[in-house]
């Protein structure tokens, strides 16, 4: 008894590290993925018009960008460490399938990445608009490799394919593990495709509201005005797009849930009992898993069939169809799961109403639609957060589901059998302490040089020419001083 | 390719990876560590980071890979390894997230407090970083206290000791030594001969502690030079290895920092090379029961995947070799400070 307290502890508070670290983690690749796009497409405004405007545009969202993908990179390893750290067992068991995703990702997204970044950061100077402009397209595919490979990698958590249990063994024991039979059915598992588009669309909007929100507040500030209306007319109508296609392939994710998760869309909607009745759909409550009800709900009828099965009278099965050591928590997959939606909802009709004004030119009078944009990133950012928690905790208690392969059924991998051996409670509290220290620090430092580059804005487009004159002129006087090399000069030491 | 015959080609793979990690980030996190004895004023502390400024993050990606590429090829290895050095390693990580954001935070802000904060994380961080992966591979040389089913049985403490202590001691050396040349030959004028009067002390310091650290390995890892005996060809590493350390100091007398920072890259291949042939064909040994080890065929991935994996590092290896090699010509030559800088 009293070992089992403390194996539950070492679980809890792995889960909680985990769920802490990555979601500290995911503030940053959505942001770098979404204001990658429209970092390349104002880059590439500058380069089909010329105009300088443009290039101040792009050289700012440049200092933006690295800050936010220093930030990535940083929380990113301590993920990939954490497998091995916190979830020995669970490598162990997924290291064959998860792993060769995980190599993948650093193999062809990382190094792309942080190659193209140097150019992008540094560049500016030192190579032509074009090879600048490709190494932006090369950042931002890069960052949406890395995300392609991770979510296969998830995916396959979620709805595995491709694979078979072996037994090995080892010093005498019998010790099961997943292996890849058939690579690419692991790659396009059931649900990666429209996990993998959801995601990144849902970075997508992040990137585009984040633009619009500056954009704006230069707008109300009367700040910036040209860069910032340039910058709007793509953000704009970037984010009704994506926030649309967010909610196409959501709910084309949730459509399979029913035949590959069904106890996840059961937790989502709180749908605790099946009858041979249309199943409705909760618009807001407070599900309770005990008593099997969900208070002050507001629900309508037949609305989940539609969803589910375009069939407004076929009934959708519900918790009670799941064995009970294998039911996820309701209450927070519930909670999320709407959070995102209803969020989604707001930023398509905020989308739809600031594009619509823009287009009349009349987007300046109507102030609280512009102080809305300005808060959308954090709407943004939560809707991503709560989706991930929604898939996660749904999962529950499998970090690897079970799955049934040509007719054959697979076992899966539960939550608490894949923590680390040897690993402690005491050892797992203390990383978390150390991890809570450093992240809000990280934090309360990220959001003030953030803050710092939005509020010094752009470059004016005298300050770029003057630059520009600097630079050669620094470079001319080196080559008389050094005979030609061009070296050393830059002695400017303005901060950016 | 037979199962045996792929998992020695990914035993050496995994050792490419380490060993480019060890001399790309050897030499950043090495011009971390002499940062704040070379440079005196803002200006050269910013031109020290900035020698590093566009490469270190690649630099970095070594690492990541070669921990997915452990996780992949060789799962067991990769869980024992990771889960025993569990303090060690997170604060590993503490300090490779404290480099990260000094270099990005520091100039950012014009405050002396903020920017002296901001170069002291940056040197705690590099040399507890660099002193930490020696610890770690003294105790992957040594052998671990790896029980049945690969269960660590250790803790912090039993990693802290002379041997892995001396290794990282010895890493430090190296890593600052290389950093060394390499700012030789980014830098110039005054701060160039400040640098040029560290760097022969520096490598007495290595030279001497590359010594003890021999001496050591022969009488506490007596498993270390077993695969030396059994392939005596393979002596030509450590001889070379010799040759190449006394190597540093000619190239430098020579005015060839080019030639003597290639050197000290070959100095740090040839310790991975041996580090490797150390442990081989182990990849932890158990000090409780050589029964317990973590070894090469125990903690293989399935034939299949070892092989896919192969197609996703030839396809992908040289479109790294290529973005590589277009970064360091892009930034090559003195390193200069414009708006872009950190």
């Amino acid at each position: 008894m009293f070992e089992k307290t403390i194996m539950m502890d070492v679980e809890l508070l792995s889960r909680l590290q985990f769920a802490g670290t990555i979601m500290f983690h995911y503030l940053f690749p959505p942001l770098s993925i979404g204001l990658g796009l429209q970092l390349f497409l104002c880059e590439l405004a500058y380069v089909r018009t010329g105009h300088p405007a443009w290039e101040a545009a792009a050289r700012f969202w440049t200092r933006v960008f690295a800050v936010n993908f220093a930030m990535g990179v940083a929380t990113g390893i301590v993920m990939e460490f954490e497998f091995g750290t916190n979830w020995a067992a669970y490598s162990r068991f997924v290291g064959d399938v998860f792993g060769s995703a995980l190599a993948a990702e650093g193999i062809f997204a990382f190094f792309l990445e942080s190659g193209f970044l140097a150019i992008l950061v540094f560049g500016w100077d030192r190579v032509g608009p074009k090879m600048h402009l490709f190494s932006t397209l090369m950042v931002f595919l890069g960052s949406v490799f890395s995300a392609v490979w991770i979510v296969i990698a998830n995916s396959w958590q979620q709805t595995p394919a491709g694979y078979h249990i072996v037994w090995q063994e080892i010093q005498g024991q019998s010790v099961p593990r997943a292996e890849v039979t058939d690579f690419w059915a692991m790659v396009f598992n059931p649900s990666s495709v429209d996990r993998l588009t959801h995601t990144l669309i849902g970075a997508l909007v992040l990137g585009a509201f984040f633009v619009a929100s500056v954009c704006t507040f230069y707008l109300l500030k009367q700040r910036h005005d040209d860069v910032a209306r340039r910058c709007l007319s793509i953000a704009l109508p970037s984010a009704l797009a994506f926030t649309l296609l967010a909610a196409l392939t959501g709910h084309d994710s949730a459509q399979k849930l029913v035949e590959t998760q069904p106890a996840k869309l059961a937790a989502m909607e709180a749908h605790f009992k099946t009858t041979d009745q249309p199943t409705g759909l909760y618009l807001f409550g407070w599900p309770d898993a005990e008593d099997e009800t969900v208070h002050f709900g507001v629900r309508v009828p037949w609305l989940l069939s539609l969803m589910v099965y375009n069939d407004p009278g076929k009934p959708v099965p519900g918790m009670d169809q799941i064995p009970e050591s294998d039911r996820p928590p309701v209450w927070l997959p519930f909670q999320m799961f709407h959070l995102m939606v209803g969020l989604g909802t707001m930023m398509i009709v905020l989308a739809a109403l600031a594009c619509w004004f823009w287009f009349k030119e009349t987007y300046q009078n109507h102030r609280w639609l512009m102080w809305s944009i300005v808060l959308m990133p954090l709407a943004a950012m939560t809707a991503n957060q709560a989706g991930w928690i929604t898939a996660e905790v749904g999962r529950q208690p499998w970090i690897v589901h079970p799955s049934v392969q040509n007719g054959v059924e697979m076992m899966g991998l539960r939550t608490k059998d894949g923590l680390s051996e040897s690993v402690t409670a005491e050892q797992v509290l203390s990383s978390i302490v150390l991890f809570a220290v450093i992240y809000s620090l990280l934090f309360a430092v990220w959001i003030f040089v953030l803050n710092h580059k939005i509020q010094h804005g752009p470059e004016s487009i005298e300050e770029l020419e003057s630059h520009k004159r600097t630079r050669s002129a620094s470079k001319l006087s080196d080559q008389i001083r050094h005979g030609g090399t061009g070296r050393g000069g830059g002695l400017m030491d303005e901060e950016l | 390719m037979s199962y045996d015959t792929i998992t020695l080609v990914w035993f050496f793979l995994l050792g490419v990876l380490l060993t480019g990690y060890a001399i790309l980030d050897g030499f950043d996190l090495g011009v971390g560590i002499l940062h704040p004895f070379i440079a005196k004023d803002d200006r050269e502390r910013r031109l020290v980071m900035n020698s590093i400024g566009p490469l270190w993050d690649g630099n970095e990606v070594w690492l990541v890979t070669f921990g997915g590429a452990l996780f992949a090829a060789f799962p067991n290895a990769y869980a024992t390894v990771f889960s025993s050095f569990y303090a060690a390693f997170h604060l590993l990580l503490t300090c490779l997230i404290g480099r990260a954001v000094s270099l990005e935070f520091r100039s950012k802000v014009h405050s002396t407090t903020w920017r002296r904060f901001w170069d002291t994380v940056f040197f705690l961080s590099s040399i507890t970083a660099a002193a930490l992966l020696g610890i770690a591979g003294g105790n992957v040389m040594a052998g671990m206290q790896v029980g049945p089913m690969f269960r660590y049985e250790g803790g912090l403490l039993d990693q802290l000791y002379w041997y892995p202590l001396l290794v990282g001691t010895l890493t430090v050396s190296l890593f600052a030594l290389h950093g060394s040349i390499y700012l030789f030959l980014k830098t110039e004028g005054e701060l160039q001969q400040r640098v040029r009067n560290r760097i022969l002390r520096l490598f007495y310091c290595f030279a001497g502690l590359y010594a003890v650290v021999t001496i050591a390995t022969w009488l506490h890892v007596p498993h270390a030079t077993e695969t030396l005996t059994r392939h005596p060809w393979l002596w030509i590493v450590p001889v070379l290895n010799a040759l190449a350390v006394l190597n540093i100091p000619r190239a430098m007398h020579l005015g060839k920092p080019g030639y003597a920072f290639f050197t000290s890259s070959m100095v740090i291949a040839a310790l991975a090379s041996l580090f490797s042939v150390a442990i081989f064909p182990n990849f932890v040994l158990s000090t409780i029961d050589p029964a317990y080890s973590v070894t090469l065929e125990n903690a293989r991935s399935s034939h299949q995947t070892l092989i896919t994996m192969l197609w996703i590092a030839l396809i992908g290896m040289p479109c790294v070799a290529s973005y590589t090699i277009t970064i360091y010509w892009i930034f090559r030559g003195k390193v200069q400070l414009d708006s872009n800088s950190y």
